[in-house]
């Protein structure tokens, strides 16, 4: 009896701290590849409060020809940025997927990939 | 009916200089026949293209501005569709979104005249008067 308990929590708790540890590295390591995670420390970070970029910086234009512009907002592997990762704000946002995906229709960014 | 639309299209990269030069005002002439304009052309030269388009890696990038209605904008993607060495186009309107952002703008001016009170004011007499 007194085994058993111990045992389950003994695994739980350890499942916890591995799932803490494990997300947190496990992200960059994924899709950047070979990079390696530092140790200890990951859990505590700053999370400084995102603002819309085109509020900010009063971007009112978002142009499918702004390839500048819009690559900030593709991913490596092609896709849109969601909303949020990026602390872009909804009409803005709404902009943006809009002449990403005009600029995808001229072949100006990638559908899908790096751009060959 | 009169709108503003961008027609970006892209020709082959091995495209000679003269040919793309008669498309171009094959295009002008279609659009001169169905009553609207062309404001501009822009040749935005050959560029990489993000993905493969008909086995092709480049191409030479052209931008033209064109007052008109739907149904010149009709005609114009038809030739475009007929044009051997066109590989891709794209149509958008922007008059819209043109005016909306004259209207930001607008609204930002005035907000910087009331912003500025007795030193402007002499400012803001003279800029209508210089670009009148």
């Amino acid at each position: 009896m007194a085994d058993e308990t111990r045992s389950s929590e003994s695994s739980s708790g350890g499942d916890r701290s591995d799932r803490g540890e494990r997300r947190p590295s496990s992200r960059p390591g994924g899709p950047g590849g070979g990079r390696e995670g530092g140790g200890g420390g990951g859990r505590k970070y700053f999370r400084r409060k995102k603002v819309c970029k085109f509020c900010v910086e009063k971007i009112e234009a978002i142009n499918y020809k702004d390839i500048r512009l819009l690559a900030q907002f593709v991913a490596e592997s092609g896709r849109i940025v969601p909303r949020r990762l990026t602390g872009v704000c909804t009409p803005h946002q709404r902009r943006l997927s809009l002449a990403i995906k005009q600029a995808r229709n001229i072949a100006l960014l990638p559908f899908a990939g790096r751009a060959a | 009916m009169n709108r503003t639309y961008e027609l970006m299209f892209i020709v082959r990269p091995d495209m000679p200089e003269e040919e793309q030069d008669k498309l171009i005002s094959t295009l002008e002439n279609a659009v001169a026949s169905s009553s609207g304009h062309v404001k501009s052309v822009e040749r935005m030269g050959k560029r990489r293209l993000a993905y493969t388009v008909r086995k092709f890696h480049d191409g030479i990038y052209v931008l033209l501005t064109v007052e008109g209605g739907g149904g010149l904008i009709h005609e114009l993607e038809r030739r475009l569709r007929v044009t051997e060495p066109v590989i891709k186009f794209l149509t958008v309107r922007i008059d819209e979104e043109q005016k909306r952002l004259d209207k930001i703008k607008a609204i930002k001016d005035a907000k910087r005249k009331a912003a500025a009170p007795a030193p402007a004011a002499e400012a803001a007499g003279e800029a209508p008067a210089a670009t009148a």
